[in-house]
C-alpha cells in the first residue's frame, strides 16, 4: 500500500499505470516517469542530469 | 588574462564600471526560474523577468534558491563554479511545456541575469523536476571562464 499525490489527490499507486522512460544527448540525461489513471496522466516527474553547463572565453588581447 | 582574473570574477572582486557597490562581503544570493518553451530567454537576457516564466500549482514566481556553498575554483586556465546541489521544484504542476532554466543574481537590486540553460522541452504534472548539476570541473561546470 502505498499512496502517492496525483493531481486528483493521493491515489494507490496499485491502481495507476506506470511508464518510465529516457533520453540522452551531448547535454543531459533526462529520465521520467508518468502515472496514468483511466487515460489520463495524474503525475509526471522528471529528473535531468546536466551533463556539463556553458563556457564563457573572456578574451584579452592587443 | 591571467586565470586568477577569471576566478575573481566569479567572487565579484573587480568592477570596472561605476554603478556597482557591494555592500556585504559574504557570497551572493542567487535564483533559478524556469520559462516557457515559446519564451525568448537567451544570452541577451539581462536580468530575471516574468515574461515567459512558467506558472502551475506550487511554482511561486522567481523559481527557487540556488545553493552555492562551494566557491569558484581554477583548474589549467579555466574559472569554474557549479552549484552545489540539485536545483529541485517539487510538487509543481506545469502543464505547458518549458526548456529552460535562467540562473539570475536574487541579491542584486536588478536580479542580473547568470547563465541560460536549454533542454529539451518538459512538462510536470504533479510532481518534481529535478536538474542534477554536471560535475564541477574545468571541462563541465555549469558556469565556466575559458
Amino acid at each position: 500500500m502505498a499512496l502517492i499525490f496525483t493531481t486528483k489527490g493521493d491515489i494507490e499507486e496499485s491502481l495507476l499505470t506506470k511508464t518510465e522512460g529516457n533520453s540522452e544527448n551531448e547535454t543531459e540525461i533526462v529520465l521520467w516517469q508518468e502515472w496514468v489513471l483511466d487515460g489520463e496522466i495524474v503525475k509526471r516527474e522528471v529528473q535531468m542530469h546536466l551533463k556539463q553547463g556553458i563556457q564563457g572565453f573572456p578574451v584579452a588581447s592587443f | 588574462m591571467v586565470t586568477s582574473f577569471k576566478t575573481d570574477l566569479l567572487n565579484g572582486i573587480h568592477a570596472f564600471g561605476p554603478s556597482v557597490i557591494r555592500a556585504t562581503t559574504t557570497a551572493d544570493s542567487f535564483k533559478a526560474a524556469l520559462y516557457l518553451a515559446s519564451a525568448t530567454v537567451n544570452a541577451s537576457t539581462t536580468a530575471y523577468s516574468a515574461t515567459g516564466e512558467v506558472s502551475g500549482s506550487n511554482y511561486v514566481a522567481g523559481g527557487v534558491a540556488v545553493t552555492t556553498a562551494t566557491a569558484p575554483a581554477a583548474s589549467g586556465t579555466t574559472a569554474f563554479v557549479t552549484p552545489s546541489a540539485s536545483i529541485v521544484f517539487a510538487n509543481v504542476t506545469l502543464t505547458t511545456s518549458f526548456d529552460c532554466v535562467l540562473l539570475y543574481n536574487n541579491t542584486a537590486a536588478g536580479k542580473n541575469a547568470v547563465s541560460v540553460h536549454t533542454f529539451t522541452a518538459q512538462t510536470i504534472t504533479a510532481g518534481t523536476l529535478t536538474l542534477t548539476m554536471p560535475v564541477n570541473s574545468d571541462t563541465t561546470a555549469l558556469i565556466r571562464l575559458a
